[in-house]
């Protein structure tokens, strides 16, 4: 038993919100819901920091809330994927704040009338903070969804920030998407408390084996339909590029980064140590294959360069289902380090586009040009996680892949070797979208794009500033670090994909400590 | 376990006619979808709770078998969370209304617009592709106009009466 640091635990979750609740009694002081934001996300980092060590030292840190045993109460469990998972959101949730901080005023003209940024934006993104952080840690599947539900509601309240038209609409398709995939949750949550009599993950673990295999395979099957409508994988993905590109440009990059990633983990969690040997990884591996293709078509066939990115938002969900489907321990900890990368390079490339926006007027690549003599730094910015994501060695991206591609030649089934070819396939076509944006809206001479209607508010060029300049430069310093940690870091989402495979260590720490902690 | 064929029936009518519902096109009829589907998944849960009994607190049962309680305090925490998800959605759909007097979720502008390019490309080697492609641009405008002017004149009504 080690639970030399899981006080921690809790904790994560009730920074934010406590964080939550004074910055909404603050509500038009500024100053004051910046600098609890700040430090409450700090904090959070540190905790997490803290915890990312005591886990892959010392192993799962587990909490029993109110002293409950595993099965009457709640658990909170932090493991290394946890903890990588909850280290990794709060940097990128803690580089959006510091962003719209920097942008001021002036980004949510839009929703204010120019005066201050909403009062209601730092509240609720730390909100989300705390329901990412939520489903990350519980140990129990209706905890799970009520993490999910927390964040549902801040992302609702965020992607309909101001309630303009276009953003009523796409939020009233999110939203009805998201209730259908929460009723789904919720329906199988019933199920499995009716089939084996808990909805803690690792009792459960230990009793679907025992129940029917085809009520096993119901339960499993609805919630991987619950999960990949979160997470966007083909054929559920349709609402993403629908919704996602009208927020502003920090709630599009917190919530490409954090909300999939969300469906993608709980995924991993309950493939792994609810249902070992899963009997639909060939389903899995088709459903991945066709996420890939399908989203990076989509992509190449977008003007506007948030639409695109959100396109390839959805493909590369198909590689991390890759890893997820193989099941072994090379696939999941490839599809684990994919993860980390891709939350850090697709939340930087939306901070970007913001910077793109600020310049150029417009996000529509016809009528954008000439930005990398406008604005060079701007090119850069782009330019490296743009090369990141289309997976260019040295970058992680390509490190991932090749991750990827391993394990799934170890596999060595035909299927298998398809999803390596297709996943080949898409980096390519992922670079031939990129570079299309880049040469149409960087490199086109035409300054007022190809289509020489210029920018849509025309002439609107704007200084950036240090404030959005920094935590942008900082996130792509980010992404170029997990190239250079790559090693270690490889060590430590192996580490955690064996433990996910072997099952042991985390159900010795939850009901191990139970029948110590019982009464 | 025997399983309540009431309880199951009631369920899966709820959830029926809730996912009916939800198909609509309309926000406030989608959300009764979600309400009635809601329901009746809460029902599962005291269905898989297993057959009533006394209340579990002790020493007020009778002596008989408790109810489960486990399942009661999650239904009471989904109905909560319906709750709030119900209030969002309705300032929603009176949002919408306000902005666009409409209660119907309108197409997406920019993939009909794309889609109408793939269109075009494709008439594009045929002799009169260019007038079809044109035709298809303008159709696909025409009929987003005719929503908006819709729009425009539900608004006009609406200052008219209160003017």
């Amino acid at each position: 038993m080690s639970d030399g640091y899981a006080w921690m635990v809790p904790l994560l979750v009730l920074l934010p919100l406590i964080g939550a609740g004074l910055t909404l009694a603050a509500a038009g002081r500024t100053a004051v819901q910046r600098v609890v934001s700040v430090t409450a996300l700090s904090g959070m980092t540190v905790l997490a920091g803290v915890l990312l060590w005591a886990s892959d030292t010392q192993g799962p840190q587990v909490m029993f809330v109110g002293g409950w045993a595993a099965n009457e109460g709640i658990v909170l469990v932090v493991d290394r994927l946890a903890a990588l998972m909850v280290i990794v959101s709060t940097v990128v949730t803690l580089a959006v704040l510091a962003y719209s901080i920097g942008q001021g005023a002036s980004g949510f003209d839009e929703e204010s009338d120019g005066h201050s940024p909403l009062p209601v934006f730092h509240p609720t993104l730390l909100v989300l903070a705390a329901g990412v952080t939520t489903t990350f840690i519980s140990g129990d599947l209706f905890h799970l969804y009520v993490g999910f539900e927390m964040l549902l509601a801040a992302s609702f309240v965020l992607l309909t920030l101001g309630g303009t038209a276009e953003r009523v609409r796409a939020g009233t398709t999110y939203v009805l998407v998201s209730l259908l995939s929460s009723i789904i949750f919720l329906a199988a949550i019933g199920l499995t408390y009716g089939a084996t009599g808990t909805i803690n993950l690792a009792l459960l673990s230990e009793r679907l084996g025992e129940i029917a295999p085809g009520t096993a395979a119901l339960l499993q099957l609805m919630l991987l339909v619950a999960f990949a409508v979160k997470a966007a994988v083909f054929p559920m993905s349709g609402w993403l590029p629908d919704s996602y590109p009208t927020a502003p440009a920090p709630v599009t990059a917190v919530f490409a980064g954090l909300l999939t990633k969300v469906g993608v983990y709980a995924m991993i969690r309950t493939q792994t140590l609810l249902f070992p040997g899963s009997p639909f990884s060939d389903l899995l591996l088709v459903a991945a294959l066709l996420t890939m293709v399908v989203g990076i078509l989509g992509a190449i066939a977008q003007d506007d360069i948030k639409r695109m990115l959100s396109f390839t938002l959805v493909s590369h969900i198909g590689f991390l289902l890759f890893g997820i489907a193989l099941g072994s321990t090379h696939g999941l900890a490839a599809a684990i380090f994919y993860v980390v990368h891709h939350i850090t390079v697709q939340t930087t490339l939306f901070l970007v586009l913001g910077l793109v926006e600020r310049v150029g007027g417009s996000t529509d690549s016809t009528r954008l040009g000439d930005l990398a003599r406008i604005s060079p730094l701007v090119g850069v910015l782009f330019f490296i996680p743009a090369m990141n994501m289309a997976g260019i060695p040295p970058f992680s991206g390509f490190l991932g892949k090749v991750g990827l591609v391993q394990a799934g030649v170890a596999e060595g089934s035909w299927l298998a070797l398809l999803l390596v070819a297709g996943s080949v396939l898409t980096s390519l076509l992922t670079l031939y979208a990129v570079a299309k944006v880049w040469g149409r809206a960087f490199w086109s001479e035409n300054a007022r794009g190809i289509t020489g209607q210029g920018p849509v508010r025309g002439g609107h060029h704007e200084a950036l500033g240090l404030g959005v300049l920094a935590p942008t430069v900082a996130l792509v310093a980010v992404g170029l670090t997990l190239t250079v940690v790559a090693g270690p870091l490889f060590d430590i989402t192996t580490r955690s994909a064996v433990d996910l495979v072997l099952r042991e260590p985390y159900l010795d720490a939850v009901l191990g400590v139970r029948a110590e902690a019982g009464p | 376990m025997s399983v309540n064929l009431t309880l199951t029936l009631v369920a899966s009518v709820l959830v029926g006619t809730g996912a009916y519902l939800f198909l609509s096109r309309s926000l406030v009829r989608a959300l009764m979808g979600f309400l009635l589907m809601g329901n009746g998944v809460n029902l599962l849960f005291i269905i898989g709770s297993g057959p009533a009994g006394s209340p579990p607190i002790v020493g007020a049962g009778d002596g008989g078998p408790m109810a489960d309680p486990v399942p009661q305090a999650l239904v009471l925490t989904a109905i909560v969370i319906t709750l709030a998800m119900t209030a969002f959605v309705l300032a929603l759909a009176h949002r919408g209304w306000q902005v666009g007097r409409d209660d119907l979720v309108a197409d997406d502008t920019e993939s009909a617009r794309i889609h109408a390019r793939a269109e075009a490309d494709d008439l594009g080697s045929e002799p009169g592709a260019r007038e079809q492609a044109e035709e298809i641009a303008a159709e696909t405008e025409r009929s987003e106009r005719g929503h908006h002017g819709r729009r425009d004149d539900a608004a006009t009504d609406e200052e008219g009466g209160t003017a």
